[in-house]
C-alpha cells in the first residue's frame, strides 16, 4: 500500500494543496504593503486559541479561528491608529497569545505534544470534519483574494490614493486581516502556528526573483506554495519528522535557488541589453517656454510718461493695468 | 445661496482649519472654485499647499469649517470617479512588484464594481493615459525600476485614466522633464476646453503656466493672494499681448 492510498495522507495532501494556495495568496498582500509578520502575530495569538478549544473541550480549529479574527481584527485597529505605541502594543499581543495558549494547556491537562502537533502541524490528526472546515475556508479566502483583487492591490499599494477613488479602505483592510486569521487556522493543521508565516512570506520573496507584475508575483508564489507543501508533506511522511519543518526547509531551498538564478538571469540580461541609448535629444538645452506677444505697439522708456515701479534689479512700467518689463526685443509681464 | 450655485461650484472651501499633530496647519482658509476654472496654488514649503489639497480630497479631517466637492460636503461626497488625484512625491513602489500598467489600472477603481473584471472600455482607458505621459513603452516594467519623473508620470496617468471633471495634482511635474511636462501640459488643456477643473499645486508651472486662470498663494497656514496669474509669483514668464485677437504663441 502506497502512501496515497492511506486515508490520513489524501486529507493531508488535500489540505497542504489548499494551505499551500492561500497562504501565498494572501501572503502577497501582505508583503505588499510591508507587514510581512503579521501572519506571525496571528499565528501566536492563534495558540491561546487552539488551547481555549482544548480546555473548554470544543473544536480546536472553531475557536482557534475565533481568537484569531479578534487577535488580527484588533492588530489592524492598532495599525490603523498609526501610533508608534501600535509596535508595542502588537508585541503584547504575541507574547500574551503564545504564553496564554502555553498556560491554558497546562491547565487542560494536556501534554507538550498535544500542542506540538498544532505548532509545527502534523499528518495523521487532521480529521474529517477538519478537512471539511478547511476547504471551506481556503475556498473562501481565494475567492475574496483573487475576486477583490484590484481592490486590495490599490490599498495595499497607495492606501491614501485608494481612499480617493472612493474605496472603503478601512473595510478592505479588515478584510485583509480577517483573511490572514482565516489563512493561519486553515494552515494551522499542515504547517501548524508557528512556521505559517514562512508559507505566506517565503513564496512570495521567492517568485520576486523572477517577476515583475503584482499578478505574475501573486500566481507564481501559489505555484511555489502547493509545490513546497505537497513535496514537504510526503517528505515528512518519509522522514517521520513534523511537516511544517520540511514544507518551510523545501520553501526557502526554492529561494535559495530563485535568488542565484534571478541574479544570473539579471546579469546575463544586463549584458545583452545595455542600457538603451534611446532617449531623443529634446530640449536639452531649451530655454523655458514663454508666450511671445505678437508686438508690443510702444516701447517704454524713462521718459514714455507710464508710471515707473521699481521691480527686484528692474523697472517695470504701468501699462493698462499691466506691469511691463523689458527683456531683449520684447516685453514682459510682470 | 441657491444650491445650483453650490452645484456650479467644483471645490468650496468654507473657513477651513486643519491641526496636525497639535498644530494649527491652515486657518480660516476660503476658497471657492467654479467649474472650469484652472487654479494654481502656489506659496513656499511647507505653507500648507499640501495639507489643503489632502484635506480637501478628504484624507485629513477639518478641525473647523468644512470643504464640499460638487455642493457635497466631503465626509459625504461619494461620487469619487469625478476627482482625479495626484499626491506629492510618494514612490509609486510597493512590497512586491507592480507594472506600470497595473498601477495606472488602480485610478479606474472609482468606476469599477468589486469582483467585476476589466472592460473593453477600461483597458482603452489605460492606454490613451499612458499614452499622454509617454509611457506606453513601459507599461510591463515595474515601476520601481523607474526613474522619479518616470514613476511620477505613471502617477499622473493615474489620476488621467477615469477622466475626472476635477483634477487635483499636488506637484504633478516635480522631477518630470521639459518634454514630458509639454506633452502633459497639452494633455490638461485638452481636458480643461472639455470643461474639466484643474487644482495644482506648483513652484515651477512652466508648460501649464499659459493655462492657468488664477492663482492662490499661501503663507503660513493662509491665503495671502488670490487673484489673476501674477507672472513674478510664479518665477514663469509670460509675454503679454496688446493686439486683442492675437493670444500669443508658445516658443521654447
Ligand atoms: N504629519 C504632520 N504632523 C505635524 N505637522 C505637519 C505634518 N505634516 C506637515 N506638517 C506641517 O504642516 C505645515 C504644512 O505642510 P505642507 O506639507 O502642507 O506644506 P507644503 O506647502 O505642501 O510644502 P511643500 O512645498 O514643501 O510641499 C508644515 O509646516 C509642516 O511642518
Ligand atoms: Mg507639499
Ligand atoms: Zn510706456
Ligand atoms: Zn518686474
Ligand atoms: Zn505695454
Ligand atoms: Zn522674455
Amino acid at each position: 500500500m502506497t502512501m496515497f492510498q492511506l486515508e490520513f495522507m489524501q486529507r493531508a495532501l488535500i489540505a497542504g494543496l489548499l494551505t499551500g494556495l492561500s497562504a501565498p495568496a494572501i501572503g502577497t498582500y501582505l508583503v505588499q504593503r510591508r507587514l510581512s509578520l503579521m501572519g506571525d502575530g496571528i499565528g501566536h495569538i492563534a495558540i491561546t486559541g487552539v488551547a481555549l478549544g482544548l480546555l473548554t473541550g470544543s473544536a480546536p480549529v472553531l475557536t482557534a479561528i475565533i481568537v484569531s479574527i479578534a487577535g488580527a481584527t484588533a492588530i489592524e485597529l492598532v495599525r490603523a491608529r498609526g501610533k508608534a505605541t501600535g509596535d508595542v502594543a502588537l508585541a503584547l499581543l504575541f507574547y500574551g497569545g503564545i504564553a496564554g495558549g502555553v498556560l491554558l494547556i497546562g491547565l487542560a491537562g494536556q501534554g507538550a505534544a498535544t500542542l506540538n502537533t498544532y505548532l509545527f502541524g502534523s499528518l495523521t490528526t487532521v480529521s474529517q470534519s477538519d478537512l471539511y472546515v478547511v476547504v471551506g475556508l481556503a475556498v473562501a479566502v481565494l475567492v475574496v483574494a483573487i475576486g477583490l483583487g484590484p481592490q486590495l492591490f490599490a490599498v495595499c499599494q497607495d492606501e491614501e490614493f485608494a481612499r480617493t477613488t472612493g474605496l472603503r479602505v478601512q473595510l478592505l483592510n479588515l478584510v485583509i486581516a480577517v483573511m490572514a486569521a482565516v489563512t493561519v487556522t486553515v494552515a494551522m493543521r499542515t504547517v501548524g502556528l508557528l512556521l505559517v508565516s514562512a508559507l505566506m512570506v517565503v513564496p512570495v520573496a521567492t517568485a520576486q526573483q523572477v517577476t515583475r507584475s503584482f499578478r505574475s508575483t501573486f500566481i507564481t508564489a501559489c505555484v511555489i506554495g502547493v509545490l513546497a507543501c505537497l513535496a514537504g508533506i510526503v517528505t515528512s511522511y518519509n522522514a517521520n519528522v513534523a511537516p511544517g519543518a520540511t514544507i518551510v526547509v523545501l520553501a526557502l531551498a526554492g529561494f535559495v535557488v530563485a535568488a542565484t538564478v534571478g541574479t544570473l538571469l539579471r546579469r546575463r540580461a544586463g549584458r545583452a541589453r545595455p542600457l538603451a541609448d534611446e532617449e531623443p535629444e529634446v530640449g536639452v538645452p531649451a530655454p523655458e517656454p514663454h508666450v511671445v506677444s505678437a508686438g508690443h505697439p510702444h516701447a517704454h522708456s524713462q521718459a514714455c510718461g507710464h508710471k515707473k515701479v521699481e521691480h527686484g534689479d528692474h523697472v517695470d512700467y504701468v501699462h493698462d493695468g499691466h506691469l511691463h518689463a523689458a527683456h531683449g526685443d520684447h516685453w514682459d509681464e510682470h | 445661496m441657491t444650491s445650483e450655485n453650490d452645484s456650479a461650484r467644483a471645490v468650496q472651501v468654507d473657513d477651513l482649519s486643519v491641526d496636525l499633530g497639535g498644530r494649527l496647519v491652515l486657518r480660516g482658509i476660503d476658497l471657492r472654485i467654479r467649474q472650469g476654472e484652472v487654479v494654481a496654488v502656489l506659496g513656499t514649503n511647507g505653507s500648507g499647499k499640501s495639507t489643503l489639497i489632502k484635506t480637501v480630497v478628504g484624507l485629513l479631517p477639518a478641525a473647523r469649517g468644512e470643504v464640499r466637492l460638487f455642493g457635497t460636503p466631503v465626509p459625504r461626497f461619494r461620487e469619487w470617479r469625478r476627482v482625479g488625484y495626484v499626491p506629492q512625491r510618494i514612490t509609486a513602489a510597493g512590497g512586491v512588484p507592480a507594472t506600470v500598467y497595473e498601477v495606472v489600472s488602480s485610478g479606474l477603481l472609482s468606476k469599477r464594481r468589486m469582483f467585476a473584471p476589466l472592460g473593453a472600455a477600461g483597458k482603452q482607458a489605460i492606454e490613451d493615459a499612458l499614452e499622454v505621459v509617454d509611457m506606453a513603452d513601459r507599461r510591463k516594467d515595474a515601476v520601481a525600476e523607474l526613474s522619479g519623473g518616470q514613476q511620477q508620470r505613471v502617477l499622473i496617468a493615474r489620476a488621467l485614466v477615469s477622466d475626472p471633471e476635477l483634477l487635483i495634482l499636488d506637484e504633478p511635474t516635480a522631477g518630470v522633464d521639459l518634454a514630458s511636462q509639454q506633452i502633459f501640459a497639452d494633455a490638461i488643456r485638452e481636458r480643461v476646453a472639455g470643461g474639466t477643473t484643474v487644482v495644482m499645486v506648483s513652484h515651477d508651472l512652466g508648460p501649464m503656466d499659459a493655462l492657468i486662470d488664477r492663482s492662490v498663494v499661501m503663507r503660513r497656514g493662509r491665503i495671502v493672494y488670490d487673484g489673476p496669474p501674477h507672472a513674478s509669483q510664479t518665477h514663469a514668464h509670460v509675454h503679454h499681448s496688446h493686439t486683442d485677437d492675437d493670444p500669443g504663441w508658445l516658443t521654447s
